[in-house]
């Protein structure tokens, strides 16, 4: 064996699994491991049995230990939970506390998949990593970058949870599915007889169960022994008007219509929120619009930074159909004005904002 | 085993000639056992393992007594009596768990000081399984027995790697594991000391002397028996080279590796066993490292995952947390090498290097 091996992230889903058995068929030499980010058992109150896309549940754990065997690899289950509560749960916590709307999968991606699954890979010898994400690298020549771009497979692209990534992560890193179609790789699940080719996909934020996103905050809080305060505020319109009360800003996100507990005549949405005053505003559809945006800790992947006014497509959610505009370097190294060709819904500060040229990630950032 | 499994098909428990064969077995079987711990063959419960055994033994003297009993045991216990311990706590009981030193040995006066009236049962491991080191059972059955407190045992851990003398050591309960001892996994034993009030907590048939219903694992006990016979064969021989072969590996390691050392006292300890830290690297990425060089190390548990978490007996005996996660256990048996050490030595050494190189903190 020449060749260091490759350490694929299992997750004991039908897209890593099949990453770690087409590595192997080609004759690389793969060590599986999968990252235990989360204990599930540590907050009972919030236990579902039965929820499906549960994050490092011990049925994944079984199904990525299955799969090593049947392909005949090395695997292991590594202990990432400090790691996870460090860069992933706090500022989740923190950020959803402080009236934002965090994402902590690009956290996760950031610290976790990247970061520490790398120096893990270090550990055990192994020069590259590889996982199910579905995104492309390709290499400039050009200017000697590492350019990330979209997956062929437009629906199920996750650059849009990627766009932290550095260049020496990019350098290091193999996205096999990038190139395919999800169909094509359940296909070939089918074909290599995979214990996991018919199993589901998952979608909610692995370690909220249900994505209640509240509950999970109320019952972490009560572990860790933290007093929710002022969990409790008005709900007022923008001219002013007290129309309700809520119990608490982190039961909020911009955009949403359901659960404000008013009734009246016209659709409300949640215009705003803040935490210090735990002020809800909500108004009408109209109300939602924004201009633009700025962007914070922006990171640059497929260029080197912004220079000049830029042309881009900006996505602000996951599930967002990237709007057309022009970049402005912001003050500031790493910020970023935005500014859309049409007005845009519902700008949530604590997402993240995704610049791309066609199918190439320019880079992201984090809304003001 | 396998001619058990093959030709004894008779259920112990039944009056016909095949049950009887099998009768016969079990019998050969517990006066194998008691044979090796010196005691009466009536006094050897057969069951699944040393969890069920402490359990039996925890559950069992908690039940019979009457309501707010206390029991005493220690931090650095196997999760079977920590956890059962702690439903005793949750079902009424009080639990008092004294601390051990940095030398990983419980202080025989710490059971003294903790006992109380209403102490129905002292439960202190005779080796421990990450450290290896032996606890002073006797001093405690001193105490225990002044007191007219039951004492148990998980002896699992020390069973063929050190002598066990039911009668020296003074212990009324002792669990034993069938694969500590070269036998199956599946099978164990309970040493009960005739007189013992202990209740059942599994309820069915008259199997093992209304101790343990359920029909009888004859083949496992078989084994069982066959594996503590040659226990005490080997004992003597197994236990000098066995301590030769760790003594090599631990001064090996501690001339070609600056800040590491061993945890725990070395001093009272079973032959098998020695725990290593070696600072500035994660233990789990070293267990995996050697594992693909071919060498099977542990960390201090495995949860059900198979992910490493933290160790609650490198805790208990003061390591910080960082020391404490690098941290390995190396465990030596009878078919262990003086060429295999040799070759474990190099191949510890080289991954070690390599993560210290990967280590932010290394010096």
């Amino acid at each position: 064996m020449s060749e260091a091996p490759i350490a694929v992230a299992m997750s004991g889903g039908v897209d890593s699994s099949t990453v770690a058995a087409l590595l192997a068929r080609n004759g690389h030499a793969v060590i599986g491991l999968t990252m235990q980010l989360w204990n599930q058992r540590r907050l009972p109150d919030l236990a579902v049995e039965g929820a499906a896309g549960r994050c490092c549940s011990l049925d994944d754990v079984y199904d990525a230990r299955h799969v090593a065997e049947q392909i005949g690899i090395p695997y292991y289950v590594v202990n990432f939970e400090r790691q996870f509560e460090e860069h992933v749960i706090t500022p989740f916590v923190s950020e959803y506390l402080a009236g934002r709307t965090p994402i902590p999968c690009t956290l996760c991606n950031n610290f976790i998949k990247f970061e520490q699954f790398l120096e893990m890979a270090d550990a055990v010898g192994a020069d590259k990593i590889a996982t199910g994400h579905y995104a492309r690298i390709t290499h400039d020549d050009v200017t000697g970058r590492y350019q990330l771009r979209k997956s062929v497979d437009e629906g199920k692209d996750q650059t849009y949870f990627l766009f932290g990534l550095t260049q020496v992560q990019l350098a290091r890193s193999l996205f096999p599915l990038g190139g395919m179609h999800k169909a094509e790789v359940r296909g070939l699940a089918r074909e290599m007889q995979l214990a996991v080719a018919e199993k589901g996909e998952s979608f909610e934020i692995c370690f909220v169960p249900n994505g209640d996103y509240a509950a999970f905050m109320s019952a972490y809080l009560r572990e860790k022994g933290i007093a929710e305060t002022a969990t409790h505020g008005e709900i007022v319109t923008a001219d002013g008007r007290t129309l309700g009360e809520h119990a608490g800003v982190h039961h909020f996100t911009v955009g949403q219509r359901k659960g404000l507990g008013i009734a009246t005549g016209e659709p409300l949405y949640v215009i705003s929120t803040d935490a210090e005053s735990q002020r809800v505003t909500v108004g009408g559809n109209d109300q939602l619009l924004r201009a633009g945006l700025t962007a914070r800790r922006v990171n640059w992947v497929s260029i080197a930074g912004l220079t000049m006014p830029t042309r881009a497509a900006v996505k602000i959610r996951n599930r967002h159909r990237p709007a057309e505009a022009t970049l402005y370097p912001a003050a500031g190294l790493s910020g970023v004005e935005v500014r859309f060709d049409e007005p845009q819904r519902a700008v949530t500060p604590g997402q993240a904002a995704v610049f791309y040229d066609g199918d190439l990630v320019l880079g992201g950032g984090w809304i003001e | 085993m396998v001619s058990c499994l093959g030709q004894v098909y008779g259920n112990a428990s039944s009056i016909h000639h095949f049950g009887q064969v099998a009768k016969q077995r079990l019998e050969t079987a517990r006066r194998q056992t008691a044979a090796l711990i010196g005691c009466d063959a009536r006094e050897i419960v057969f069951l699944s393992g040393g969890t069920e055994a402490d359990n039996l033994s925890l559950f069992g003297i908690v039940r019979r007594s009457t309501t707010h009993s206390h029991i005493i045991t220690t931090a650095i216990e196997h999760p079977a009596v920590l956890n059962a311990c702690a439903q005793l706590e949750r079902e009424g009981a009080a639990v008092t768990y004294v601390p051990v030193g940095s030398h990983g040995l419980v202080g025989p006066e710490d059971i003294r000081r903790a006992l109380r009236p209403e102490t129905v049962l002292v439960s202190v491991m005779h080796a421990n399984n990450e450290l290896g080191t032996v606890q002073p059972i006797a001093e405690i059955a001193a105490i225990t027995r002044e007191a007219g407190v039951y004492l148990h045992s998980d002896g699992v851990q020390a069973l063929g790697k050190i002598p066990v003398a039911v009668e020296t050591l003074g212990v009324d309960l002792y669990s034993m594991s069938g694969h500590k001892i070269y036998g199956p996994k599946g099978v164990g034993a309970l040493y009960v000391r005739r007189g013992t009030r202990l209740d059942a907590i599994q309820f069915g048939g008259h199997h093992e002397r209304d101790r343990r219903p359920g029909t009888e694992n004859v083949p496992g006990a078989a084994a069982f028996g066959r594996a503590a016979e040659s226990a005490g064969a080997h004992l003597e021989d197994d236990t000098q080279r066995i301590a030769g072969l760790r003594d090599r590996l631990e001064s090996a390691l501690l001339a070609r590796l600056p800040h590491s050392g061993v945890n725990g006292g070395r001093a009272a300890r079973t032959p098998n066993t020695t725990n290593m830290y070696f600072d500035h690297l994660e233990g789990e990425a070293l267990v995996i490292a050697l594992d693909l060089r071919g060498f099977a190390v542990s960390t201090g548990a495995a949860c059900s995952s198979g992910a490493v978490e933290p160790s609650h007996v490198l805790t208990a005996i003061g390591l910080s947390s960082d020391r404490a996660r690098a941290s390995i256990r190396f465990s030596l048996g009878r078919d262990t090498t003086g060429e295999q050490v040799d070759a474990l030595v190099e191949a510890v050494a080289a991954s070690v290097a390599h993560l210290r190189r990967l280590s932010p903190v290394a010096a």
